[in-house]
Formats: structure tokens, sequence, C-alpha cells
């Protein structure tokens, strides 16, 4: 019996295994070895600014981070809470800024006055991030089993007490998870800071592909890059030290407990919702406008002289979307149930290297690609690398939206049910699977709108020519004229439409019992 | 252990479909060429682009995707020892001295190599100029004529107290005209005193934007920001007719001459591809009449054929620099980082 069990764990962990290894560790490895091969010690008047570059990188990404959480906090408390009509809507806008292009954001900032200042690229930040700490966390709030916090109620806490006695600690994994996510973005932050920043503000992202694609530095650049990942990994080592400390195991429901707002906390949610959803709409309401000056959305419907027909990019983008998302779902799922059911070092080095690709810079991942992906199939140039490095980054958020989940489930369920009979993968299906539905659900939404966002993960793939509804906003934005702009607008409004409608089709998907996954 | 079987197949086999795309047969005529090039090039490219050079040959072409110039040279010198491509296309003067030090090319003189001016072309026909472009100042005409200041026309003119507020340049670190125009100074000035320039332009309060876009669509005045003088290209005033909501008569922007950087783009036949003849071939072709005519209105710039005609547009709507600056790579290379650094001292110190 016991045997059996560990034999259907290595089968589980071999495809994430074999999918991280081969298209990340490997390529990493060889493009960092070529990169160190040439290094020689002392590249003397790089160590002040490199020195600022640390330093500026790591405290604009903590302190992005703390500022998404105070941004997301009163939006994440109503819509985990409260059943109140618009909740879906509310949750699929507050996804559309999280995919829209830098670029366009950065014209919207720019348009407001809000620029070259650290204060634009922080509140660039928090606008981007909102959306994964919203959905990340209400995802467990909203299951938290009231009883639970009647049972405080009823020893005569106080609503502050119970919040943060009881439901601040059950959270804690859900919170964990969306701060290290949001910690990685920004501390691998690049269009941002480049558009918003100018030179002067540069991230080690920034600096990686200053040196490796203009000056030709390669060795300065892997340097910078190791420097990032270890960065990025002691901050994730940490984290998934604390999130396996801090999980409790309790009985997650199955469906939500949201409650109608009482008339007296009515106003508290409305408020929340569309206090935040205003200030969010700030930027997007400058899209709306601009692309509204014109017959803009019409020309979007043929094909263009120049950039061709946006709705074969739509297309495009739809297709890649899909992979990816099928892509991260399997794997991130299976990684989760790896991850949350074995404590100890090696779970833990495991989940380390699959949270790494969001902390590693895009032009070391695609120029290690080049090195390492040319045998023993050619896949170098392959349509199938697009989704494959979108999905990359995905794979973090569906197994950190998962493991969280996961782990609240109490082992004596799962033992229970092979004591009546069930094989490993019989007790993965009826119990694992049924429950953690909802999470992957909230994770393959965003392996979907993070391809569709493209995320400049592509930049630095060599690819077959196809265009995506983001390289054509990107081609439009590059071409004068009234008309190209007003396109590349209406084609970002496009995007958002598009992005919220997925995320709130996903939002209201229901996974069956069992099997129909 | 089934699913997983299942599973790998499947990984497997999606493999293979990727790959399939991939394999070639050893004969000296290729099915199919593959043409790496930038993303700015690729993304405008269609079936019908190379259509008359698969009609002639048989030979189909794969565009593959890269990023910017210097990504797309950075991929062929890390695939140097089994080429993604057999032919490249973008690279230009700021990246090809590194290109060339690597030996990611092999020599190939075009049959219509006389068509170009002699200037544009490689001494050693390593590469093969495709087209040309001019990094310029536009001005906007409807705000000069509203406040009645002349369009200054020399680059010391714009140290003037008059023009103080009123242009955006783009930042040499982080955009391409950013660095074209930087060079276009050094050119000028000399090295002796072209800082000299850009701190009395920064006493006058020029603007620095990170890239085009934010610089065009941001600061410039006609699309509402605060600068009638930004730094774009000799081909944005035919954009902005082209592409104007209205139809136009005159173009709404004008270039100004002075200080104005010529970029060429060059392809090149990668070391290493197993079908050098047929990567002339499409390079010829490249460089044909027919092909070379239809670069204005996709690529917005222009061909590098003499005896190619230009559209309208080209001709009523802007004006082609006679003494654009320009410099050579090997110098690029050496100093650009010093001088981005002088640079970033004086404005930003």
């Amino acid at each position: 019996m016991r045997r059996r069990v560990r034999w259907g764990w290595v089968a589980m962990a071999a495809i994430p295994t074999l999918f991280i290894g081969y298209f990340f560790v490997y390529p990493l490895v060889r493009i960092l070895a070529l990169g160190l091969s040439e290094l020689s010690i002392g590249t003397d008047g790089v160590e002040s600014r490199l020195l600022r570059v640390g330093w500026f990188t790591v405290w604009q990404a903590v302190v992005s981070t703390i500022l998404t959480f105070i941004a997301a906090a009163p939006l994440t408390w109503a819509v985990s809470r409260y059943e109140f009509p618009g909740r879906r809507l509310a949750m699929g806008l507050v996804t559309v800024p999280f995919v829209l292009p830098t670029v366009v954001v950065g014209t919207a900032f720019v348009a407001l006055g809000w620029q070259e200042s650290i204060g634009a690229i922080l509140a660039a930040h928090v606008f981007f991030n909102v959306a994964v700490v919203v959905r990340t966390v209400s995802t467990l709030w909203s299951r938290i089993d009231p009883r639970l916090l009647d049972a405080a109620r009823v020893l005569g806490a106080s609503e502050t007490e119970v919040f943060r006695r009881v439901t601040l600690p059950l959270l804690r994994p859900a919170l964990a998870a969306a701060g290290s996510i949001v910690l990685l973005f920004t501390f691998t932050s690049f269009g941002v800071v480049l558009i918003l920043g100018g030179y002067q503000y540069a991230t080690l992202e920034v600096e990686i592909y200053r040196q490796a694609v203009d000056l030709f530095d390669l060795p300065l650049a892997a340097a910078l890059a190791i420097v990032q990942l270890v960065g990025v990994s002691a901050a994730l080592w940490w984290y998934s030290r604390y999130q396996e400390r801090t999980a409790v195991a309790w009985t997650l429901e199955r469906g939500s407990n949201r409650m109608r707002p009482a008339r007296r906390t009515r106003v508290g949610v409305a408020v929340a919702v569309i206090g935040t959803l205003a200030v969010l709409g700030i930027p997007l309401g400058v899209l709306v406008g601009r692309s509204l000056s014109g017959p803009f959305y019409r020309a979007l419907l043929t094909d263009d002289r120049v950039v061709g027909d946006p709705l074969a990019a739509v297309g495009n983008s739809l297709r890649f979307a899909v992979v990816a998302m099928a892509v991260a779902t399997v794997v991130g799922l299976l990684a989760a149930t790896v991850i949350a059911s074995r404590k100890g070092r090696v779970s833990r080095w495991f989940d380390l290297t699959l949270m790494l690709p969001l902390g590693t810079s895009a032009v070391t991942i695609g120029f290690g690609f080049i090195l390492a992906l040319d045998r023993p199939v050619d896949l170098r140039a392959s349509v199938w690398l697009v989704p494959i490095a979108h999905a990359l980054v995905a794979v973090p958020f569906v197994v950190r939206t998962t493991v969280p989940t996961l782990r609240a489930i109490p082992e004596e369920t799962r033992q229970a049910a092979a004591v009546l009979g069930a094989g490993p993968f019989r007790v993965w299906r009826e119990i694992d699977l049924p429950i953690v539905s909802r999470a992957a659900l909230v994770g393959a939404g965003f392996a979907f709108v993070i391809s569709l966002g493209e995320f400049g993960a592509t930049s630095f793939i060599a690819r077959p020519n196809s265009t995506t509804i983001p390289t054509m906003i990107f081609r439009l934005l590059s071409r004068p004229g009234e008309v190209s702009f007003g396109m590349a607008m209406a084609l970002s409004v496009g995007l958002a439409v598009i992005t919220a409608a997925v995320v709130m089709a996903i939002d209201r998907a229901r996974i069956g019992e069992l099997g129909t996954f | 252990m089934r699913h997983t079987r299942t599973v790998a197949t499947i990984v497997i086999g999606l493999a293979l479909i990727g790959a399939g795309c991939g394999e070639r047969e050893q004969t000296d005529t290729p099915e199919t060429l593959r043409l790496i090039a930038h993303e700015s090039f690729a993304a405008e490219v269609d079936e019908t682009t190379f259509a008359p050079f698969t009609d002639e040959t048989g030979i189909e072409v794969e565009v593959i995707a890269s990023d910017d110039a210097g990504t797309l040279v950075n991929q062929a010198v890390l695939s140097k020892d089994n080429p993604l491509a057999d032919v490249l296309f973008g690279v230009d003067d700021t990246f090809l001295s590194r290109a060339l030090d690597e030996g990611i090319f092999t020599a190939y003189e075009s049959a219509h190599i006389e068509t170009v001016d002699p200037d544009l072309a490689h001494p050693e026909s390593m590469v093969t100029p495709i087209d040309y472009g001019d990094v310029c100042f536009n001005y906007d005409k409807e705000w000069f004529a509203e406040s009645g200041l002349a369009v200054p026309d020399s680059l010391d003119q714009l140290t003037d107290e008059a023009y103080a507020g009123l242009v955006t340049v783009e930042h040499p670190a982080t955009s391409s005209p950013g660095l074209a125009f930087m060079l276009a100074t050094i050119d000028t000035f000399g090295e002796e005193r072209w800082l000299d320039w850009w701190s009395e332009m920064k006493a006058a309060g020029i603007d620095i934007a990170p890239d085009w876009d934010t610089a065009y669509y941001g600061e410039f005045t006609r699309y509402g920001g605060p600068s009638p003088i930004v730094m774009s290209y000799a081909s944005s005033p035919p954009a902005e007719v082209i592409f104007a909501e209205e139809p136009l008569d005159e173009a709404p922007t004008g270039v100004i001459e002075a200080g104005c950087y010529r970029q060429v783009e060059y392809a090149g036949i990668l070391e290493g591809t197993p079908y050098p003849e047929s990567a002339g071939q499409l390079i010829d072709f490249m460089l044909s009449v027919a092909f070379q005519e239809g670069i204005p209105l996709t690529w917005f710039v222009y061909p590098a054929n003499a005896d190619a005609q230009l559209p309208p547009e080209f001709v009523e709507h802007t004006t082609i620099p006679d003494h654009p600056t320009r410099m050579p790579s090997e110098r690029i290379a050496e100093n650009r980082d010093e001088w981005i650094d002088q640079w970033v001292a004086v404005m930003e110190g």
C-alpha cells in the first residue's frame, strides 16, 4: 500500500519536473555557464551603479507589494464576504489592468502627467497587481467556514478580534502566496520601470537587458542574472518555510459562504467596490476616451494595409492562451499536489524551482532557449515555444492559488477514503480535485490572461511570425498618425473587454463534483 | 502509471509536431528558406510579401520574428554553431560591428548592388543594405503658425531662449532614435564640443522621453503634449497623412533637416547555412525594384535601391536631408557605452 502511494507521487512529480527541467533549468544553466566562462573579475567602474540598481530593485519591490496590499484590501474584503449585484463584474474589471500591455498603460500614465518619478512606478505596480491580491486571497476567504467565526463570537470576541485572531491566521497562506507573486513581479519589473522611470531608476531586470542586448556584455549580464536569482530564491525559500509552518488544516467549504450585506455594511461594500474600481478606472478612462475620439473600432474590423487583420491577431492570441492555460493548469496542479502532500526539503526545492521563472529575467530565459533547445529536436523557433514561455510564467500562479487550498484538506479525509479502498488516483480525483477545482480555475484564469497579455516573456524568443493582440498594439503605437494611435487604443480596450469576459466566464464556471476536468 | 505514459506520449507527440517544420532535406535548393528579422519587419510580412520570390524560385520563405535589432544580433551570435535561419535582416550600424566581429555572416555581393548608393554599401560585401531611415526632428506646423515663432534650422539655434522647453528627445540608453540623435550631435559638434551643446539644452529645459512612443504620442503638441519639436523620423509626416482620420492635403508636421542621422538596415547570409546560393537569391529579391518599392508604405523607411520609385506621399510631404550625419559601425561599438555615460553625467548628474 505504502509503496503504491509513493509511485503515484513520483508519476505526478515527473511531468512538472520534466517541464521545468527542460524548459527552464537546462536553458538557464546553459546561458549562465556561457556567460560565466567568459567572466573576468574586475569589471571596474560599474560597481556603484550596480549597487544602486540592486538596492532600488529590492526596495521598490517591497514598497510596491505593501502598497498593493493596502490598495487591494477593501475590495478583497467586499468580494470575499459579501454577495452583491455586480460582484462578478467587479472581479472581471479588476483583472483588466493586469493584462494591459505596459506600453499602453505607460501612455495613459504619461497623458495623466504621471511619469519619470518613483511615485509613477509604484502607482503602476499597484495598478497592475491589485488583481493578484484580490483574486488569490478572496478564493480562500470566501470559503472560510462561518461556524468558526460564529464560535469565536459566541465566545465573546468582537468583530475586530474575530478578524485578527481567526480570519487573518486562516488567510495567511493566501496572503503570503499573493505577496510572493507581487513581489516577484515587481522585483523583475521591466517595461513599467523603463517607460515611467526613465534611465535613472533601473531595476536589475533592466540592467541585465542593457548589458546583454545593448552592450553585449554577456558575462556581466550573467553575473547580474545570478544575483537576481539568488535574491529571488532567498525570498522564496523564506516564504515557503513560512507557508508550511503557518498552514492550518481546516474544513473548507465546497461552495462560497458569501452573504448579502446587512443594511449597515451595504454602504461600506459599495464604497470599497466603487472606490477601488474608480481609481483603477482613471488610466482606463484615458484609453477609452482616446479610443472613442474617432471611428477606430470600425477600423479594427477591416484589414489594415500595414499591420494586417486585427481579428486574426485576436484569433492567434486566443489560441496561444488556450494552449498556455492547458499546459500551466496540468503542470501546476500536479506540482501543487506534490508540494502540498510532502513537507521537507525536497518539496521546498521543487516549489522554489517552479516559482523561479517568475523571478528570472526574460532575456536570460530567451537567450537560454537559443542555446539549449536545438537538440534532440530543434524547438528554437517552434510555434510551441510561445505558449510554453507563457506557461512557465503562469505555472507559479496555478501552484500558488491551489497549494493553500490543498494544504487545508485534512489528511484524515484522504486516509478515510484510502481505508475505504480508494487508490491514490481515486483519492486525488474524489477528494483533492473537487475541493481544489475552484482555486485551480482561478489559477487557470490567470494563466489565460497572462498569455493574452504576453508580459514580455516572448520578446526574447525567436518565434514564427504570428501577430498577437499585444504585438499588434505595439506595432500600431510605433507608427505615427491619428488612426494608428486610435486603433492601438481601441485594440487595448478590446483586449480589456476580452479579459474581463474570460475572467467572468471562468468565475461562473462550475466544475462538476468529479471527473469533468 | 498508465496516465503518465499517456501524457508522456502526448508531450512527445506535440514536440515532434512542433519540430516537424524544422526538418529539411539536404539538397542544393531548399523547399523553404528561413529569414530571421526584428519584430518591426516581421510583423508586417504577410503571405503576399515573398510570393513573387516563391513563384520565381519555388522556394518558400519562413519568417522568424525576433525582438529589436540588438536581440536579433545576440540570437544570431548565440546560435552561430547551428544557425537559426539562412538569412538575417535588420542589423544596423549600431550592432553591425559586433555581428561582424563574431563572424556570423558570409560575404555576398548582390546582383543589384550597383543600384545602391556606394555610401550605404558595405566595403567587403559582408552585408547588403536594404533600406535606410533618417532620424530627424519633427515640428508641429499648426503650433508654429499660431505662435509666430520661426522653425529652427540649426542645432545651435535650439539653445536660444525662444525655444526653451519646446524640445523633446528620446533617451540614448533606452531608445534607438535617442541613440541616433546623440550620435548626430557627436558627429555635428565633434567629441570636444558635443557635451557643451547638451548642457546648454539641459539649461533650456530639453525634455527626455524614454522611448519614441512616449515622446511622440505623449509629449508632442500634435497629440496634446507640451513640445512642438520632437525627435522622430523623416518618414513621420507622410505617415501622418496616410494614417489621418480625415484626408489631408498637407502634412500637419514637418521635418527639420539639421541634426538628422541616417540609420541603414542590412541583410546578410548567415555563416553555416546549407543553402548559400538560394540565400543570395533571397537577398537579390529583397533588393529588387519590385520589393523595394513596397518598402516605404510597409515599413516607413526608404528603399536602398535608387531605381525604386517613392510613393507620392513620400515625395510631397517630407524631405530627404541632403547631408544627414552617420557614423562608422566600429566607432559606435567602441565608444557607445562611454558616450552614454558621459551624456548621463551631464543630463542626469
